[in-house]
Order: structure tokens, then sequence, then C-alpha cells
């Protein structure tokens, strides 16, 4: 009886420790094997060890890998926003012939299997003469990503009150003025919510670089490969510090976003 | 100081003004002239025009024709930021990133004026808000929202100050201290305040003069008491308070005064207060001027006999009656609670009497209805 009760009272709370848990078993298990001492392979459990740690680009080329994918992701980052961004604004704070065919014809590239994006990109490539390598990897990345940039950043321009800047014009701003003071402002945490989402999917992503890449190795791509003979621990330390690193975005965001409302 | 305003001073004249979306004139061949220092009312039910009119002296609405001017300055076609006009909006539309310093701060910074603490600190005193200086818009009450909006634009000391429903979003309570205070900064301020609600109470309160607009154009203007005790419209007598108006005809004159024949019944009605465009009259007389006596009692002024009280409401100053006429009108009648008689009951056979003075005459063939309706979907 009084174990039923206390089932009962507390199923929330188990239901969510197992969910959690299901959650974060993969990135403890990465976490964890970052500090094996597996030396080329890392699939069975050695020994503790900080040396991946101190010396995370011991794995031969590791980092090569890791810089071409953060030289990627940074690249088609800025330009992804930008872009995005502009055409967030032409969709959410114009009308024009065409606008709502925009609307829906930009979520064209999230609804197309990447397995299709990537080789339709690479027979393009072909067709015009380029080879695969660092910028049709970059091209393509930036194509994805606009996408999701123009849904993050359009959302909210969409929530932002337009007497806000009626309120500015008012009040002696004239265009630019209205748009650096107070649309700009009042939209950025859209953008950099938008940037952060680019980079993550860029930094991810294998399948779309897999056949754009030619030799260009990124972070994914290494992985991949390395898997057939063994993943050196470097990946784990370098996949869970990424994971920090955004854990530490997202938190710091928080802090910042609380500080400014209060 | 480069101040915007002062090169334009005056006046506001809105002449032949119209507006149209689609087939629709939201405001149609509207001509108006508020005098420079007033504190002016626009009022009327929602889709009257009233806002779209203040959005076009704002500069957020251009017209579709007609044009705009301060003093000799012709507006129209300039931008909002070029304009010495500044707008309380509705929801006060305060920048929410900015705060309550920065968001007053906003007009002059944009003027080029660097140094702004004193006027900042000036106007914040003036709406006595000093303390929420380096708050959010966020953590402020819905009246001191309402404060600071306000604040935000007359630092900028513009010809003009024009409040959108500025004390819609406030209770009750808080809507009339508000009133009794923007009057009183209005008059510490001696801007130009073009106020546009569609409660007649607010506008009566604050108003030196209010224009009674509907369906696009000006059905009356005037002060708040000519306006309420000689309306020229049915429109105007229904939406400024309650009237009752009575079918009748003229019959013939009497001195200064009209004789109008009312089902049989003859009443005077002054001169100077008709509006009938020929015999056929609408004869109009305020709830609240109507004695009411049991049937019988001896009346002087313009009586109407025959009536019984079909309701009675008691509501503590007064008590409202609805009298049911021979010619089965219900008339309203607001009794004050002050002389200790005893009090008349549903059913009583009474007399209504009233002095002639407060009669009023519209043109017969209007409908007697015209602007009662609107209250009920407002309040």
């Amino acid at each position: 009886m009084r174990i039923t009760w206390w089932f009962r009272k507390n199923l929330i709370r188990v239901y969510m420790i197992l969910g959690f848990t299901y959650l974060f078993i993969p990135v403890a298990y990465t976490f964890a094997f970052s500090f094996n001492n597996g030396g080329k392979s890392n699939l069975v459990w050695k020994g503790f060890t900080l040396g991946n740690w101190q010396n995370p680009c011991g794995a031969p080329d590791v980092c090569v890998a890791l810089g071409n994918s953060i030289r990627v992701g940074v690249i088609s980052t800025v330009l992804a926003t930008i872009l995005g961004t502009l055409i967030a604004f032409a969709i959410g704070r114009h009308q024009f012939k065409g606008r709502s065919t925009i609307n829906t014809l930009i979520f064209l590239p999230m609804a197309t299997p990447e397995v299709v994006l990537g080789a339709s990109l690479l027979a393009m490539f072909l067709n015009l003469g380029i080879n695969p390598g660092f910028w049709p990897v970059v091209i393509a990345h930036v194509m994805f990503c606009i996408s999701f940039v123009v849904v993050t950043v359009k959302a909210r321009i969409a929530s932002l009150d337009p007497r806000l800047e009626q309120a500015a014009m008012d009040l002696y701003a004239n265009e630019f003025e209205t748009f650096r003071k107070v649309t700009l402002p009042l939209v950025a945490p859209g953008i950099a919510g938008a940037a952060l989402l680019a980079f993550s999917l860029s930094f991810d992503d294998f399948i779309i670089t897999n056949f754009n890449s030619g030799t260009l190795t990124t972070f994914p791509k290494f992985v991949y490969v390395a898997s057939a003979r063994g993943i050196p621990p470097q990946a784990n330390v370098i996949g869970s510090a990424m994971f920090f690193l955004a854990l530490f975005i997202v938190i710091a965001g928080q802090l910042v976003s609380r500080r400014k409302a209060r | 100081m480069a101040d915007a305003s002062s090169s334009t001073r005056g006046d506001l004249r809105i002449v032949n003004v119209t507006k149209s979306f689609g087939d629709f004139n939201a405001v149609d061949d509207l001509t108006l002239t508020i005098p420079e220092g007033s504190f002016f009312a626009l009022l009327g039910p929602s889709g009257c025009g009233k806002t779209t009119t203040l959005r076009m002296v704002a500069g957020l609405e251009e017209p579709t024709q007609g044009s705009i001017h301060i003093g000799s300055t012709d507006i129209t076609h300039t931008r909002p930021y070029q304009r010495p006009v500044n707008t309380v909006f509705q929801n006060y539309a305060l920048f929410p990133h900015l705060s309550i310093y920065e968001n007053i701060a906003f007009g002059l910074r944009r003027r080029g004026i660097k140094d702004v603490k004193e006027a900042v600190n000036k106007v914040l005193n003036l709406v006595e808000l000093p303390h929420l200086a380096e708050r959010k818009p966020v953590q402020l009450s819905g009246g001191q929202q309402q404060r600071i909006a306000l604040a935000r634009a007359i630092v900028n000391r513009p010809a003009l100050l024009l409040l959108d429903e500025p004390l819609g979003a406030l209770d009750l309570k808080l809507r009339r201290q508000m009133q009794i205070e923007l009057k009183w900064i209005q008059t510490e301020v001696g801007i130009t305040f073009v106020h546009v609600t569609h409660d007649q109470e607010e506008a009566m309160t604050m108003a030196d003069t209010i224009a009674v607009m509907n369906e696009g154009k000006v059905e009356q203007m005037g002060t708040p008491a000519d306006l309420y005790d000689n309306p020229k419209t049915a429109f105007v007598a229904n939406f400024l308070g309650q009237s009752n108006l009575i079918e009748g005809r003229i019959e013939g004159n009497d001195g200064d005064n009209f004789v109008v024949d009312v089902f049989g019944q003859k009443i005077k009605i002054n001169k100077n207060r008709s509006h009938a465009k020929d015999s056929s009259v609408l004869a109009g007389i305020r709830p609240e001027k109507i004695r009411i006596q049991p049937a019988g009692t001896a009346m002087s002024g313009n009586v109407l006999t025959g009536g019984v009280i079909s309701d009675a409401s008691y509501i503590g100053v007064s008590t409202q009656f609805q009298v049911e006429m021979p010619w089965k009108q219900e008339l309203m009648v607001f009794e004050q609670n002050d002389d200790g008689v005893a009090p008349l009951e549903k059913g009583d056979a009474v007399t209504l009497s009233w002095e002639p003075i407060f009669t009023f005459a519209l043109d017969g063939r209007e409908d007697a209805f015209a602007g009662s309706e609107v209250h009920a979907d407002e309040e």
C-alpha cells in the first residue's frame, strides 16, 4: 500500500529522472570516455587518464578537421545570418508581389532529405566545373542554414509591436535611426539565436558535407572515417568540449536576458 | 537647441481631409480647427474615424485628399519625425529594451540635444515618478507606464500632443485620477492636447472643446456644456449622456419660443435650441431635467400628463424612472433623492414637467435612436 502511494505521489519525478537519464547517458558516456586511456581505439575502458584533455590534438589530423569545421561554420554562419535576416525583414515587414510564395518556398530546403540535397549539389558543382572542397561546402552550408535563420528571425519580427517603431518615428527618429535604435535591438536576440542554430547545424553536418568536401576533412567526417579503425579519445574530448561550450552559451544567454529584464 | 517645435506653432488646421481605405472613407471631407493651447477631444464610437484623424496628424497615415497645417506650415506630407507633434499611444509603446530614463530621453537625443539630464529629471518630477528612472518598462504598473508615455512625449515640448485613448487600459478609479492629472498637466505645460476617446465622460471631464465624430465626419463641435445642453443631432443627443426624444410638430410661435404639439399636448421650445428643418421635430429633454409628481399635481413649464411608472430603480443619489406615456413611448426620468417625499412606485400615475429652456429640438426626420446603441457596444 505504502509503496503504491509513494509511487503515485512521485510518478512525475520518476518519469522525469528516467527521461533525463535516457537523454544524457550518451553525453555522459562521451564525457567519461574522453578520460579513457584507450590509445587509438576508444571502445573498451582501459583506465583513467587526463592525457587526452591535456593534448586534445594528439590524434593525427583531429585538429586539422576541427579547424576546418570551425572555419566552415563561422563563414557559413555569418553569411547565412546576414542573408537570412534580410530575407526575414523583407517577408516580415513589407508587402510585395510573391511574398506568400517566398514564405512557402523558404521551407523547402528544410523539408528536402539531406542525402538528396547533398547529391544534387555535388552534381551541380561538377557540372559547373567546380571541384568539391572548402568553398562548395561553405556554399552548401549557407544554403541550408538560411531557411532556419529566416524562420527564427521572422518569428521574432512578427512578435514585435509595430507601434514601437511608430513611436520611435514620432519621437524624431528617421527610418535608419528607428531601425538601429529600436528594431535591431529588439530583434537581436532572435538573430543571435539564429546564428547559434546556424553554427551548430553547420558544425554538425555530415551528409551534405561528405558529398561536397572532396579531400577536405571536417570534424564529423573525421569521426566517421575514424570509426572504421577506432575513434581516438580526442574525438570525445572535442565532442565534450563542444557540449560544455554550448551549455555555457545557453546559460550565459539566460543570465544576460534575466539581468536585462530586471 | 535644435528645436523642431519653435518654428512651427499655432492652430492645428485640418482642411477638407479625406482618408480612404479601398472604397471605405474612414475620414470624409473633415475640416477642423483646433486652437493653440486648447485641450481638444475627438469623441466618437469605434470606427468613426477619430483614430485615423489622429494618425494623419501624427504622420503615421497620409490623407487621400486635403491638407493639414500647424500655424502657417503645411505638414500634410512630411514624415512623422519632421513634425512638432508627439503621441501618447494607446498601449503606451514604451521601448522595452531601454530604461525609463532612456525612453524619455529618446526624442531629445534624436534631435541632437546632448545634455538631456535636466529636462528628463524635470519631466519625471512633473509626473511624480523620479524614483523609477533606472527601471525597465515591464517593471512598471499600467498607471506608471501611462505617465511615462506622457512624460516621453511632453519632454519634447511639441506644438501638439496627441493622446490616443490614453486611459483605456486603466481601471476606473485610476482613470478618474488620471483625467484630473492630465488636465492639470495640460494647464501646466500649455501645449495643445488633442485627445481621442470613445468615453464621453472622459472627454467632458478634460476637454475645453469636443468634436463629436460619426462615420468620418464631425457631427457637432463645442464646449462640453454646449454639446450636452444644445445638441444639434440625435447622434450627439444620445452619444453624450442620455436623451428623451419625442416626435412633435411646430404649431406656432410664442415670443422666443416655438409652440410644439406632442401627441396632443403643447410644449415650448426656445428658438435658439431648435435645429429643426421644418415643422416636423424631435423634442429633446435630458432625464435629469424632468420633475416627476403624482398625477393631478399642478405644475408649471412644459407639462406632459398621462404617464404611468413602468419601472423604478433606486440608485442612491437618485431614482431612475421609466415612464410610459399615452403614446406608448417610455421616457427616462432621473429624480434626485433630496426631498424626502413618499417615493413614487411602479404603477403610479404621474405628471412630468420641466423648464422650457432645457428643451432642444432636432430635425424630425432623424433616427431618434442614432448613437444610443453604440454605447452598449463600447462599455
